[in-house]
């Protein structure tokens, strides 16, 4: 199945970028763990949303889903208006591809190519010739203000740069969503404030934002904060995590 | 990026892709990341293709080099044996079926340059001293009777003196010449002072001491003495050690000596001689460098089969080392089949470096020998030119079973690593 032949049509503004219908995950045993129960989760385009909950809740499960790094057991998500779960590997790698770009906690980077082949090789599999690679991942790379490092190696880097790097080779692609995982996890609070700033940025400029985070002080960035617990998203304001963050 | 246009006309999306040169170029970083690896990872493949190349390359220039060293002994050499003495009841019964002129008989032929007539003196080994006096030492050597022809045939190699001459056989002088080696053990070292040495307390002049023969393999240890001196003094040929003729002939004419000689020599019976010449080196050749050739193409397979576990190895280790950047390329559109694709030329890439290194290394070592043994190196370009892709085939094969395995790694488990 192809990923155009899935997709929602026409389009319209009002589609939703993720939209999960009782999507469920549950990890075979013995014993059977359910990681994620039956969730229902709209999030429009241009949203900037965080998912707090304890360790083992189900947050990360919930943003593997997303990614369409694992498939639910049970349910429907739409994604950018396609339906993700009918793709197989090849619609599905496309699909993650081209909507969504990732930031781990752990930052993945290969550490013996320089920042600059790091970044380009966010496009590698996206058709992108190379030298426009390198064009795309040189602006990237002053866009989070790291293009004086350009051929530098990532161990060269301390972790908020690493970070940094990772924003930009999750960017070059120009996802839809960035799914950010911990990305302030590895990283002192004066760093961690200034990567969020850069997410904050990124999401004032039109992309959507989905982050999983303990740090309140990091959820509280966000406009709209989730809360999964026992593999349920128990809490979904607007308004109180941020007042929340404010405060603190 | 491959596009696939959707259905009712909406926005054309795409599927991820992989360009050839993009994957060269991801191979080529990677194995890059660990040069020390990479090298001795190839290794294997390097000795295994270089051991295939430079067996082939030996055993053809050996092959030219022996082909042409036993043509030409093949062509001219023939040796003429008494079969009558084969046929005598008695053992001990004296037996020479050739006649006294055999040695004119058989230089009159056509395109004989040299032959002679020479048997075991006694039929067996003599005793040898080089002083009479009591306590001498007395050596059990072999004493070969030979006339003129024969040394001229024998083309011996004299290091000392000269070989006994027409005149000596004659007047049946007690004249004899030393293989180089008996000359050692009876403590003779020079012709000039016309040492003695007495055979079965018979004295005899040195004359010549002959390292070696082209066509008597037995020359260093044998003590020649004139074939009339031989029979005043040990008698006739014995039925059991017979008399025999070498000839040396001129290129191609040995088939045709061959067969004119037992007519030549006994025309009343030429059943009582027979002559032959070398079997043909071909078949002896082949046999050698079958062997050669087999047992050195199974050690460059065990080279290669021991290249190929190692790089199999090192793509499976690279492989789990590098599970977390699998992840990470499934994560930004790497499909399983790129992630193998990748795995794979690496492999490859590895081999046929390995083989191409390798081949350059055989060829060098076969012009190398070639040149010191002043040989023509014969090196077959349909075998040589396509060896690197046996390193290729190989790195193949060998990354096959970790690239599948990289293909089958989850985005989602790799990125927990």
């Amino acid at each position: 199945m192809t990923v155009s032949a899935l997709r929602q049509s026409p389009e319209s503004s009002d589609v939703p970028l993720i939209e999960l219908t009782g999507v469920s995950r549950t990890y075979p045993g013995p014993p059977a763990v359910h990681a994620l129960a039956p969730v229902d989760l709209i999030v429009q385009a241009g949203e900037y949303v965080a998912v707090v909950g304890a360790s083992g809740s189900g947050k990360s499960t919930l943003l593997n889903v997303l990614g369409l790094l694992d498939a639910p057991t049970s349910g429907r998500y739409r994604l950018d208006g396609t339906d993700a779960l009918r793709l197989g590997d090849a619609g599905c790698t496309a699909l993650r591809a081209r909507t969504i770009g990732f930031v781990f906690q752990e930052f993945h980077l290969l550490a013996h190519r320089s920042i600059l082949e790091n970044v380009a090789l966010g496009q590698l599999y996206t058709g992108v010739r190379a030298p426009q690679r390198l064009i795309h991942a040189r602006q990237m790379l002053s866009k989070v203000g790291l293009g004086d490092r350009l051929y530098a190696l990532p161990t060269e880097l301390s972790g908020g740069q690493r970070q940094r790097v990772a924003i930009a080779r999750a960017l070059v692609n120009r996802p839809r969503l960035l799914l950010c995982d911990e990305p302030t996890g590895n990283l002192d609070s004066a760093t961690a404030g200034a990567i969020m700033d850069l997410v904050g940025d990124l999401h004032s400029d039109g992309v959507t934002v989905l982050l999983i985070t303990h740090d309140p002080v990091t959820a509280a960035r966000a406009r709209r904060c989730l809360t999964v617990s026992d593999g349920l998203i128990v809490d979904d304001r607007i308004t109180v995590c941020h007042q929340a963050g404010a405060r603190a | 990026m491959t596009r696939v246009r959707r259905a009712r006309g909406a926005d054309p999306v795409s599927v991820t892709s992989l360009s050839l040169r993009d994957l060269l170029s991801e191979a080529l970083a990677g194995l890059s990341q660990r040069p020390a690896r990479t090298v001795l990872t190839m290794l294997g493949t390097v000795l295994g293709v270089g051991s295939f190349v430079a067996v082939l390359g030996l055993t053809a220039t050996a092959t030219g080099q022996v082909s042409s060293a036993f043509s030409e002994q093949t062509a001219t050499q023939v040796t003429i044996a008494d079969a009558g003495a084969s046929v005598s009841a008695e053992p001990d019964a004296t037996v020479n079926s050739f006649p006294a002129d055999a040695d004119a008989r058989i230089q009159g032929l056509n395109g004989v340059l040299a032959a002679g007539l020479s048997w075991p003196v006694g039929g067996g080994p003599q005793d040898v001293t080089a002083s009479l006096r009591p306590g001498a030492s007395v050596a059990q050597l072999a004493v070969a009777a030979a006339t003129p022809g024969y040394l001229d045939a024998a083309a011996l190699d004299m290091t000392d003196g000269a070989p006994f001459t027409a005149f000596c056989d004659q007047h049946a002088m007690t004249v004899a010449i030393l293989g180089a080696a008996v000359a050692r053990q009876l403590g003779i070292t020079s012709a000039a002072g016309a040492p003695a040495v007495f055979i079965d307390d018979v004295a005899f002049t040195v004359v010549g001491i002959a390292a070696a023969s082209v066509r008597d393999p037995a020359t260093a240890t044998t003590v020649y003495i004139p074939a009339t001196t031989a029979r005043t003094y040990f008698g006739e040929p014995l039925a059991y050690a017979p008399a025999s003729m070498l000839a040396h002939t001129s290129v191609g004419a040995a088939d045709q000596v061959a067969d004119e000689a037992p007519l030549a020599l006994r025309p009343d019976a030429p059943d009582l001689i027979s002559a032959t010449h070398p079997p043909s080196a071909s078949p002896v050749r082949a046999d050698v460098l079958a062997s050669l050739n087999a047992v050195f193409v199974v050690l460059a397979a065990i080279s290669l089969v021991v290249g190929a576990v190692s790089i199999a190895n090192t793509t499976l280790v690279a492989v789990l080392e590098r599970t977390p950047e699998i992840g990470l390329r499934r994560a930004i559109g790497a499909r399983s089949r790129h992630v193998a694709a990748q795995f794979l030329t690496e492999s490859a890439a590895i081999g046929t470096l390995g083989g191409l290194i390798g081949t350059a290394m055989a060829v060098t070592t076969v012009v190398i020998v070639a040149l010191a043994r002043h040989w023509t190196a014969v090196l077959d370009p349909a075998l040589t030119l396509p060896a690197p892709l046996i390193g290729t085939l190989t790195g193949l094969l060998a990354g096959t079973y970790p690239a599948l395995r990289a293909a089958q790694v989850a985005p989602l488990d790799a990125l927990r690593r």
